[in-house]
């Protein structure tokens, strides 16, 4: 298979991106898929491992050495049609997905990982551009009725894998366009909205209806859709944005990121969007080290701040982890993101005291810095300090679901606000409600795009069981 | 105590698995001179063959012994006299020893029925003679179940003695069928040694040397024969059973047959259509022609009656029976090949290694299996007398009246008529049977080559899609990936590494295929696997479909017809043909396809009625008149599932035999299912004559651009691939092979192996037909349904490599990544995180351990009460992995740890540098003591340290095995088989060959090294005695193991072990880990070990030999609980290999074979080897890990010294609860089962062998040779030697390798004149500084493993035979020699030099397989060479003077080039040179040497007539040798610029 000796021979080339300079004048994609040679070449790196912990690293399981030696092979069909049996939205994933497969792959041990995500990106833009993704429309419908709430990466997912089991499927969404955070969460320079759009028309053709503006708990009632359905899951994400209890708080200018973040996905949609938070000729401090935080930054930059800071609570982290202990799970190290590399800085171990404003606007952020021992944070005497902020975003993580979709239905909860229900054995995805199924971050809470996808699929198969008392659909 | 007798089948113990294998010999006069003298040196010979024997727990109890000879009439007339009877003249009456019952009323009941037969035969009961014994010197358990032995004196009514002879013959297997139906519940079995006009045997449950005293006739004066056949066997069991001693009536026999089971099966199903013109109605009353139950040596010796009975001449009944190889060979003339092809026909070979003496009284001879693999000797004297015997120097004649010493030749007979008063060699025994009749001519008119009939083409139609087809019958991702994929592009099996870590078919919870429940069998120890490639020779495919001819048609005028076909794969259009074969033979045969299909809709229910349909149609087309049977799936469809073919080929196969009509037909099958060896060799084994894949060629056209390549390299594949499975029993034809079920099941209930595949065993239970229709029903829905991941592809499999979705795996990115974490951080709570998760799983139904409940002994105990773990990791060792298959790094990181705790490491087979043998004793590093240039990840040493391996292993290959290395080992283990490829060799490729694996190899580096499948001098049970005796010899401080891997039938070969006196045993489970191995050796061969521990120590525990053994398990060994398990069922140590590697850094890659380890474990590539991080102290964390957690579980049953767990499956219990479809039918009470014997009977370790060293010649010679051992001082010795004296000078070579290791003394500061004939093994590691100068002959194995000393053997100046035709040594003589020289002034025996590695040897003859497998050093032979020369050769250089010119043709030229000596003027200058001289040079030089050490006149003569002479010599030349020596001699001259 592959190339035995290929990771000996070959280094891991990392997809080309358009220049800082360049890229930060709109708001398009800029990284740029491998060449079929390139990535010809990035699959031989592949051993082909006797225990592939990539597989097991990938939350979906994609069978990454088969598609890679197909990739090796040029046999580009063959490759998407082994990515499309474990993943329904290989776009997604390979542009926003953090890869955890490439932490676990063989080779990271003591060399590159493999690109992974690069060849996953290629083959799926390959299958587009080739037009090998077609609608798999099932002509045996089971005459049962799903509905599912919320379009995110879950929802579609299940959405998906159920109307190919021949099930009518309805989505309901209570944004004006499908995709969850997908659509209104991730910038487009990181992922185009096309994407969406075009799995959209793919999946309406397979049977998926799809409707939005639709609230659960406002306009729409969650005992309506019980009655008109036979099953229903709740994929609504967790978008219950974690708050920073502070004075000042309630200033202009400090707002949630993902008020920021999405008024700016409408305007590249083309809506008009009155009193859009723009960044411009701003400083903005971003508080939150992860990838919204990150977002905003990318985002702050196409908007042209003055300056755009970021702080994280957490310490830094080493720059390599030791892969020894590590490997192969997902390491804590320093990432440094594209959105990084058009400027901004970082600073970690630091805590927000106060947002200090003139006339109900933010003016600046006062600060200090923790210290860390045991896990316990304290904060270091006299190391206040104050920074210039015109614009404050919170991007601190999500703390649960919109609680009342979830009151709508009588869906018994966790303790952290999340949907309750399990992941395994008999009665896995399903809620305390009858006919009722969680999935996605709103059963999990807060995670990754690739998580949502697994929960999607997952869910979709148990509804399905539930509904025809067994079934083929994979987990 | 005595155990009383045979113990019932119990447990795991069965019977049928006792194995023997003896020493054999007769003494015959040429002329037929009767004499006592011949009787008495019968048992002088048998008595002088005592040590290739053995005795049990019990000294006096041997294994049994006997004498078989012509009637002593005078003596029968005597003692008829003294019962007032005058006996007919001689011929005329016929006399019958008996054993009878002990109890009277049993003894008279028999005696009634003998009476009653004898007369209803219309014979004359002369009288009953109570045949005299002394029974004061045999042991109580023998004598416990003594027969009474009477004899009967039968009168003759026949028209004439051959008819009488026959009537005895009627007349005995009535007696013996009656009284087995009274079914007598008596200790001494009735039995019938002999009832004959012209022979008698007297024999029993005897030493050797107490035969002629037990039965007092012996001694009479008036017991006169002229001829004498003995026999001493050796067993595995210590159960006392008067009937199993040989000889029989007909032969005695050393060896084993393998194909035993087929062809008891195939002689069975003959019975309705065998007829004979001589035997006539009687024929009935003979069968059960083979009773059951009996040793595979009684059940031939009742196919010869048979034959001979039949009016075959026994010579012409021997060539059917054990037929020499004929098919390859290229020197056979016409005549004699159509004799063996006519034959061939009529009989399937009985095949196996085997040495088989015979007489009908008349005649007496013997012949040598095809392949030679069991010794036997001969000698003419002036006086008519021919001795011939297992080995020289059991009887001894004065040398000046030897006129001939020979040996017998692989295939060959040796026959002495006394009636025509000569002996008839070989050449003419065979060639006046071959033109007796005109067998060429009835072959040419009767003979169908399938190959030769008119093609047709055919197109497959299928009813449904290809990969719906597939999905069907169960192919997988991995079927096309691992499977086809390699076979298709290379011929051959793809290749695998890392062991079978999945879960076992009858505990996966996917749908498994009947093929994946059975393992194959394989050879260990008691016979000898084959090497299919290097001694192709001996192997055939070829296969003859259609109905087999009457075997006893003596005088067949109109033979029938047959259809022959070179191998047993089918492609498309052969199937075609034979489907059309009624046309094209006009009728002659006539076929017809069965549908082994049937409606869907019938479901699983509907397969018990569908077989027994097609029985009952099968049944009725041969009644039709249908000769060729084609069993057919391909109508399978949505709606027609189809029976597993290997189900309906075994049902059909059996159906037919029970019916008496299997031999009228040929049975075909004709299957989509088949795709792999495994398979293939499946349906062979339950019957098949030809399989036809189908699919597997359907699939094929869909893989490969071009089909017809693809499609041959198929067929080719899965040919060199039913090679390896045959071979690793030991089986060299598929005729023998077909029907011969050699398998085992694991997971199959009685009641189905009783019904479709009767006589396979299968130990645990498991599942039945609806099971297995479950299964077949399900991968037919699954196939046709609507599953989505089916949809578009095949199942992913998860089979050979771990895969998300497919079948379930051990290691897991999980397990491995918690283990290393744990041993890294030494955080013993993530390595109980690691452990629960391993235990859990394997509860999780995927070994059968994981099923197993553990009992408490008693209340818990406080963990500190019990035994300390530094006590426990003591127990533990690492597995083999040798230096080659492993990083220098990870071999010695590994050695490193163990030596830290006190466990024990193993080298494998590769040597071992002697840098690490010499204890550290100050801080340094690995690099620092090894070689900086020799180490890419350097480990730091602590004072104390250790590097040295305490386990050597020797192997096959014998890589590294000197003197010196033994004398390091605190064990030394010899490798039997490996369970990842029991019953197969292995092969370092020559790029994996570095300079230092080289160097410890004592080869050439790039250069491939071959492990051959056998140890060449293990062939029988006595054969390992032997090497675990030269071993001991080699190291009397060591103790010595044997690794035998777990199959049915392995604790009856370790009870032989045991009585091979070998002081450790290791039972390997099916799973181990390997470097390289085909994939279907990693999944198809060899059972877990619980089922292999369980037996063995059962087995051990009746034979009361336990507690001389100290058992070790391995396999998979991944926890505490593992251990634990393990000691409960029988074991005092545990070995790992597979969990340590991934502690050192494996993450199962499983890319061994690749030389692509990425961490740097299993490579050698010094780039990647940079890249290894392993600690000893990881590894050492890791066992204290085990032990803590045994401690706790210990802890928990309430037991606190480990030595009382040993044994304890009392405390094993069958998990409660277990609810999954497949395994609720396990029953695993065999494997907890305890034998009840008394308490005093051991049931772990207590006790130690005898060795035997005190008597030993050595002890005299070190002695005698002190001077020369402590201070350099010259010392002449001179000592008379007898055949007794084996391993002579291996004591004191290890006495010089202590001292001075491989560099030894200097040249000849030892010198010993012998004078007689050596034992086995003599100068076996001789080290350097010792000559050994026999004046005589030797035996087997002279110079095994010579290590820098000198040996000479000449004949005595009395001896009037030429040298050179002559034989002075036998076979296997230096045998894995590293160094030192040998000059042999005669022929040797077969397998000479083979796997030599760097001596020198002149000799004046070879046999058979001469250097085979050699590496290196310098062979001239001055004489005739057998076949097979130079197979498997890579190194070193041969030079044959090919006197006759026809050497070519008996070289192997696989791997060697023939080449001239060239006068040393005309070798040109860059000429590169072995041993950097030229070759004239190098020849010259030994020859000379050869005259001054023997004064060999052929070598005089040679040297004299120089000029000619020279051009004569052909030096053999391995091809990789030169190119080595090529490339080294460019990289020297590279170095120079």
């Amino acid at each position: 298979m592959g190339k035995a000796t290929g990771f000996m021979e070959f280094e891991r080339l990392s997809e080309a991106s358009l220049p800082v300079q360049d890229r930060i004048k709109n708001y398009k994609e800029f990284v740029l898929h491998l060449t079929d040679d390139q990535a010809k070449q990035q699959g031989a790196r592949c051993m082909d491992c006797g225990i592939p912990f990539c597989t097991t690293g990938c939350p979906i399981n994609n069978i990454i050495p088969d598609w890679n030696d197909l990739v090796y092979h040029q046999d580009w069909r063959g490759a998407i049609d082994v990515l499309h049996s474990t993943n329904n939205f290989p776009e997604f994933t390979g542009r926003v997905c953090p890869a955890p497969c490439e932490a676990a792959c063989t080779l990271n041990i003591n060399n590159d990982a493999v690109g992974i995500k690069s060849i996953e990106h290629a083959i799926i833009d390959k299958a587009w551009e080739k037009d090998w993704v077609k609608p798999q429309i099932n002509p045996n419908k089971t005459g049962k009725r799903i509905a599912i709430v919320g379009s995110g990466p879950a929802g579609l997912a299940a959405a998906q894998q159920l109307a190919r089991a021949g099930h009518s499927v309805t989505v309901v969404e209570k944004n004006d366009r499908i995709g969850g955070l997908l659509r209104y969460g991730i910038p487009d320079f990181k992922m185009e909205k096309s994407h969406i759009d075009r799995r959209m028309v793919q999946m309406q053709a397979e049977g998926v209806e799809f409707k939005v503006n639709q609230h659960v708990g406002q306009n729409v009632n969650a005992n309506d859709l019980l009655k008109q359905y036979d099953a229903v899951i709740l994929a609504g994400g967790a978008e219950q944005p974690r708050d920073l209890p502070v004075p000042g708080r309630e200033l202009g200018g400090v707002m949630f990121a993902m008020d920021f973040l999405p008024a700016q996905n409408k305007v590249v949609a083309g809506d008009d969007v009155p009193n859009q938070v723009k960044a411009t000729n701003k400083h903005v401090v971003v508080i939150g080290g992860g990838d919204t935080g990150s977002d905003c930054v990318g985002t702050s930059n196409r908007h042209g701040a003055l300056s755009v800071t970021q702080f994280e609570l957490m310490p830094r982290p080493p720059e390599k982890e030791n892969k020894e202990l590590v490997w192969p799970n997902w390491p804590l190290k320093l990432r440094t993101s594209s959105s990084h590399e058009e400027g901004a800085n970082r600073d970690w171990s630091v805590t927000t005291k106060e947002l200090i404003g003139e006339n109900g606007k933010v003016t600046a952020l006062k600060g200090a810095r923790v210290e860390w021992k045991d896990g316990k944070m304290s904060e270091i005497a006299g190391s206040e300090f104050i920074i210039k902020a015109d614009l404050v975003l919170l991007a601190m993580g999500f703390v649960s679901p919109v609680q009342k979709v979830l009151e709508a239905f009588g869906v018994e909860k966790d303790a952290r606000g999340n949907a309750k229900a399990t992941i395994d054995g008999d009665g896995c995805y399903k809620t305390n409600v009858n006919k009722v199924f969680a999935a996605g971050d709103m059963r999990r809470g807060q995670s990754l795009v690739v998580w949502a996808i697994r929960e999607g699929r997952q869910c979709a198969r148990e509804v399905d069981a539930f509904l025809m008392g067994s079934s083929t659909l994979p987990r | 105590m005595s155990v009383v007798s045979a113990p019932e089948n119990q447990g795991l113990y069965n019977k049928r698995n006792e194995k023997d294998a003896c020493g054999v010999g007769f003494v015959a006069h040429i002329k037929g001179k009767k004499s006592h003298e011949i009787v008495q040196q019968g048992l002088t010979l048998l008595t002088n063959l005592t040590h290739r024997g053995a005795t049990g727990y019990d000294p006096k109890l041997g294994d049994g012994a006997g004498l078989l000879m012509q009637m002593p009439d005078a003596f029968m007339r005597n003692e008829a006299a003294k019962l007032n009877i005058n006996l007919p003249e001689a011929g005329k009456y016929a006399v019958g020893n008996l054993f009878l019952p002990q109890d009277a009323k049993n003894r008279a009941t028999c005696e009634a029925l003998i009476t009653k037969i004898i007369s209803e035969e219309n014979q004359t009961l002369l009288c009953w003679r109570d045949v005299p014994v002394d029974n004061s010197n045999i042991a109580d358990a023998a004598r416990d179940v003594e027969p009474c032995m009477r004899q009967v004196f039968i009168g003759s009514n026949a028209a004439d003695q051959n008819t009488f002879e026959r009537k005895c013959f009627v007349i005995r297997k009535r007696v013996e069928h009656a009284v087995r139906a009274l079914n007598l519940k008596d200790k001494a079995a009735f039995y019938v040694p002999s009832l004959s006009s012209r022979t008698i045997v007297y024999k029993g449950m005897l030493l050797a040397n107490e035969v002629g005293v037990y039965y007092r006739d012996l001694a009479d004066k008036s017991v006169v024969s002229a001829l004498a056949l003995v026999h001493q066997r050796f067993s595995t069991n210590t159960f006392p059973a008067w009937d199993l001693a040989h000889p029989f009536r007909m032969i005695a026999h050393n060896g084993e047959i393998n194909t035993v089971q087929g062809n008891v099966n195939w002689m069975a199903a003959r019975h309705e259509t065998m007829k004979s013109a001589v035997i006539g109605e009687d024929l009935d009353k003979l069968w059960p022609l083979i009773a059951e139950g009996q040793s595979d040596s009684a059940c031939f010796d009742n196919c010869l009656e048979l034959l001979v009975a039949g009016g075959y001449s026994l010579p012409h009944a021997m060539m059917m029976l054990i037929p020499e190889a004929w098919n390859n060979n290229a020197l056979m003339d016409e005549e004699r090949r159509a004799f063996y092809e006519y034959h061939a026909a009529l009989m399937e070979p009985w095949d196996g290694p085997a040495a088989v003496a015979f007489t009908d009284g008349n005649m007496i001879g013997a012949t040598l299996d095809r392949n030679g693999l069991r010794p036997a000797r001969y000698l003419v004297t002036d006086e008519d007398i021919v001795m011939m015997a297992s080995e020289m120097g059991v009887l001894t004649f004065p040398q000046e009246k030897i006129i001939k010493k020979w040996r017998l030749q692989p295939g060959k007979m040796l026959l002495i008529d006394t009636q025509q008063g000569r002996i008839i060699d070989d050449a003419e025994v065979k060639s006046e049977l071959a033109s007796a009749r005109p067998y060429k001519k009835w072959i040419e008119q009767s003979r169908y080559f399938l190959g030769d009939l008119p093609k047709i083409e055919s197109q497959l139609e299928m009813a449904e899609s290809l990969l719906d087809t597939q999905q069907a019958f169960g192919y997988s991702q991995e079927d096309i990936k691992f499977v086809l994929q390699p076979m298709i592009a290379n011929g051959e099996e793809g290749a695998g590494s890392m062991g079978n870590d999945a879960a076992l078919p009858v505990l996966s919870n996917k749908a498994k295929s009947l093929y994946n429940y059975f393992k194959q069998l394989f050879a260990q120890v008691t016979n000898p696997p084959i090497d299919p490639i290097r001694e192709e020779l001996v192997m055939s495919l070829v296969t003859f479909i259609g109905p087999k001819p009457n075997l006893l048609s003596v005088d067949e005028t109109n033979p029938p017809l047959r259809l022959e076909a070179s191998q047993p794969v089918l492609t498309l259009s052969e199937l075609e043909q034979l489907k059309n074969i009624g046309v094209s033979t006009k009728g002659q045969f006539k076929s017809l396809v069965l549908d082994i299909t049937y409606d869907a809709k019938l479901g699983k229910a509907g397969m018990g009625n569908a077989i027994a349909n097609l029985n009952k149609a099968a049944e009725k087309a041969v009644h039709d008149g249908f000769n060729v049977l084609i069993l057919s799936d391909r109508a399978i469809s949505k709606n027609r599932m189809a029976i597993p073919a290997l189900l309906a080929c075994s049902a059909t196969h059996g159906y037919l035999v029970k019916t008496g009509l299997r031999t009228s037909t040929g049975l075909v099958i004709d299957t989509g299912s088949a795709r792999e060896v495994h398979h293939f060799a499946l349906l062979a084994g339950y019957g098949a004559e030809a399989v036809c894949p189908w699919l597997a060629l359907e699939t094929i056209s869909h893989l490969a651009s071009d089909h017809y390549i693809a499609g041959k390299n198929f067929v080719k594949a899965i040919g060199k691939g039913l090679y390896k499975v045959m071979s690793k029993m030991g089986i060299s034809t598929y005729q023998s092979y077909c029907g011969a079920q050699i398998f085992e099941a694991i997971g199959l209930n009685s009641a189905f192996i009783s019904k479709y595949f009767t006589g396979t065993a299968s130990q645990i239970e498991g599942i039945g037909l609806e099971e297995v229709a479950e299964e077949a029903l399900r991968l037919h829905n699954q196939a046709f349904g609507n599953d989505p991941v089916l949809m578009n592809q095949l199942d992913a499999g998860g089979e050979y490599a771990f895969r998300v979705r497919g079948e379930e795996h051990m290691w897991t990115p999980e397990t491995i990544a918690k283990l290393q974490n744990a041993t890294r951080t030494n955080k013993f709570d993530t390595y109980k995180e690691y452990a629960k998760l391993i235990n859990d799983q394997t509860r999780h139904y995927k070994t059968l351990r994981g099923l197993f409940e553990i009992k408490q002994a008693g209340s818990a105990i406080p963990l500190d009460s019990v035994e300390p773990a530094n006590e426990i990791v003591k127990r533990f060792a690492t597995g083999a992995m040798s230096l080659g298959s492993i990083s220098t790094e990870a071999h010695t990181t590994l050695a490193i740890a163990m030596n830290r705790i006190g466990g024990k490491s193993n080298t494998g087979e590769g040597g071992e540098d002697a840098k690490r043998f010499v204890p550290v004793t100050a801080d340094t590093s690995v690099a620092a003591v090894i070689g900086k240039d020799l180490i890419e990840a350097d480990i730091p040493l602590k004072a104390g340290d250790s590097m040295r391996s305490r386990i050597k292993q020797v192997a096959s290959g014998r890589f590294g095995v000197t003197a010196d290395y033994l004398a390091s080992a605190d064990q030394i283990q010899i490798k039997m088989a490996q369970g990842a490829k029991p019953g197969e060799g292995g092969q370092l490729p020559g790029h994996k060959v570095s300079p230092y694996i080289a160097k410890l190899r004592f080869s050439v580096p790039g250069v491939g090294l071959i492990s051959p499948p056998p140890h060449h001098d293990i062939y029988s049970i006595e054969d390992l005695a032997q090497l675990i005796h030269d071993l001991k010899n080699a190291n009397p401080k060591a103790s010595i193991s044997v690794k035998l891997v777990s199959e049915t039938g392995v604790g009856t070969v370790a009870a032989g072990v045991a009585k091979a006196k070998s002081d450790h045993i290791v039972i390997a489970g099916h799973d181990g880990g390997t470097g390289a191995s085909p994939i279907s050796s990693i999944k198809h061969a060899g059972t877990p070990w619980e089922l292999g521990l369980a037996e063995t120590q059962q087995t051990l525990v009746l034979n009361q030999l336990r507690g001389r053994v100290i058992v070790q398990v391995d396999g998979q060994m991944k926890t505490g609980r593992d251990v634990l398990i393990g000691a409960l069922l029988g074991a005092d140590e545990f070995g790992f290999a597979t969990a340590p590697l991934v502690v050192e850094g494996c993450i199962m890659m499983r890319k061994c074979h690749l030389n692509t380890c990425p961490v740097g474990v299993a490579t050698q590539d010094p780039v990647l080897r940079k890249k290894f991080t392993g600690q000893p102290e990881h590894v050492v964390n890791f066992f204290f890990f085990i032990a803590e957690e045994v401690r706790e579980l210990m802890a928990s049953i309430g037991i606190a010294k480990f030595d009382d767990l040993i044994g304890r499956s009392d405390l094993l219990d069958t998990k409660a609860g277990i609810d999954h479809w497949k395994i609720h039918g396990l029953d695993f009470s065999k494997i907890f089962h305890q034998p009840n014997m008394p308490t005093s009977v051991a049931r772990k370790n207590n006790d130690m062998q005898d060795h035997g060293l005190a008597n030993a010649l050595d002890n005299k010679l070190i002695e005698m040779a002190k001077p020369a051992l402590e201070k350099g001082k010259k010392v002449m010795i001179d000592l008379p030697i007898t055949n007794t004296n084996r391993t002579v000078g291996t004591m004191l070579s290890n006495q010089v390798a202590v001292r001075y290791g491989n560099v030894g003394l200097a040249d000849d500061t030892i010198h010993v004149k012998f004078t007689g004939t050596s034992g086995q093994s003599f100068a076996a590691f001789l080290a350097k500084g010792v000559t050994f100068d026999l004046t005589g002959e030797g035996n087997d194995y002279v110079g095994k493993g010579l290590c820098g000393g000198r040996i000479i053997i000449k004949p005595p100046t009395a001896f009037r035979g030429i040298p050179h035709e002559n034989i002075i040594i036998g076979n296997t003589v230096m045998y894995g020699a590293t160094t030192g020289e040998a000059f042999f002034n005669g022929v040797a025996g077969e397998r000479f030099c083979v796997r030599n590695s760097g001596a020198s040897a002149v000799v004046e003859g070879v046999g058979n397989h001469g250097c085979e497998y050699m590496t290196g050093g310098t062979v001239v032979v001055l004489g005739l060479t057998g076949q097979n020369f130079a197979a498997g050769m890579s190194g070193g250089v041969a030079f044959v003077y090919d006197e006759d010119g026809l050497f070519a043709k008996r070289c192997n030229m696989n791997m060697v080039s023939l080449e001239r000596v060239m006068h040393v003027d005309q070798v040109p200058a860059d000429a590169v040179h072995h041993l950097d001289q030229p070759d004239e040079v190098t020849l010259l030089s030994l020859i000379k040497q050869h005259i001054n050490y023997t004064d060999s006149v052929r070598a005089k003569a040679i040297l004299a007539d120089w000029e000619n002479a020279r051009d004569k010599f052909i030096k053999v030349m391995p091809n990789e040798y030169k190119r080595a020596l090529i490339e080294l001699a460019e990289d020297k001259v590279l170095v120079a610029a």
